[in-house]
């Protein structure tokens, strides 16, 4: 029995990879050219719920250089159905937990958090480093506030927003629309939470995939839909 | 005719906000794109639509 456990206690020691270690792994799965691309890019995240949570833990995975999170809100018990936080992290501020959990999956990321709310008044200064920014908003007119406002006077800027993933209809109905060259839409485009219908995490998790992966095709240079 | 959402509409001459106006939409919770670009909220008022234009009204419902 003694040589098994001192087996375990020298993978212990090993700890986590080392920043190259992880690269190379990157590398292998995505090939360099598409990583350089990955990992140079910074994507920000307009809201840690559902969608946010979601999407950070996609982006991280593939190896985005740099997230910018941002949520005024903390992690709640009715959060848990359908965000990527824990039990424990009840409490905590959603940009904290978030990134708490996000360094556990890529150790090496750069993270830039921002607890606050995103108004008309800050979102240019919060959202000036990002080449492609995520709309992950709950309230429907903060949605149209931020998509309109980016649109308006960044033009510079990718914006992918979602509406429409409320509710038990069929995931088949989740899609994602190119509406202009630096503006994509995902989700059914009419399940309304304020119907009274909820959010599970399975279709929630179909919309944050449907943007996450916008986000990878863009930086790709598959712009189409 | 002014095509919004695939629907060919006899409104030519007016204004997008004059259009909306008869409509159910929320403007706090929509964004209009009109041949390829956003038009600026500030623009509702102005922007007279013509003839082949073709419009898309995309509608922000609740749920994040």
């Amino acid at each position: 029995m003694l040589w098994k456990w001192s087996a375990l206690w020298e993978v212990a020691d090993l700890g986590i990879p080392t920043k190259e270690e992880m690269e190379q792994a990157l590398y292998e799965r995505h090939g360099r050219k598409l990583q350089d691309k990955f990992s140079s890019a910074t994507v920000a995240l307009c809201g840690l719920g559902g969608l946010g949570s979601h999407m950070a833990f996609a982006l991280a995975r593939a190896g985005i250089g740099r997230l910018i999170l941002i949520d005024f809100d903390t992690v709640d018990i009715t959060n848990l159905h359908r965000q990527q936080y824990k039990a424990s992290q009840i409490g905590m501020e959603k940009t904290k937990a978030l990134a708490e959990n996000i360094r556990e999956i890529a150790p090496y990321i750069s993270l830039v958090l921002h607890q606050e709310k995103i108004t008309e008044d800050n979102f240019r200064t919060l959202l000036q480093e990002a080449d492609i920014i995520c709309e992950a908003f709950d309230n429907a007119e903060a949605k149209g506030m931020l998509v309109n406002g980016v649109l308006e006077t960044m033009q510079d800027k990718y914006i992918v927003a979602a509406s429409g993933m409320a509710g038990m209809g069929s995931a088949n109905t989740i899609v994602t629309k190119k509406i202009t060259k630096r503006f994509y839409l995902s989700g059914d485009g009419k399940s309304d939470v304020a119907d009274g219908m909820g959010l599970v995490a399975p279709r929630v998790m179909l919309c944050a995939a449907h943007q996450a992966h916008t986000v990878l095709r863009i930086l790709a240079g598959e712009t189409d839909v | 005719m002014v095509k919004i959402n695939g629907e060919l509409l006899d409104i030519a001459g007016k204004t997008v906000a004059e259009y909306l106006a008869g409509t159910n939409y929320n403007t706090k919770r929509i964004a209009i794109e009109k041949n390829g670009e956003i038009i600026p909220k500030a623009q509702y008022d102005t922007t007279i639509l013509q003839d082949d234009d073709a419009l898309e009204v995309v509608s922000f419902v609740g749920g994040g």
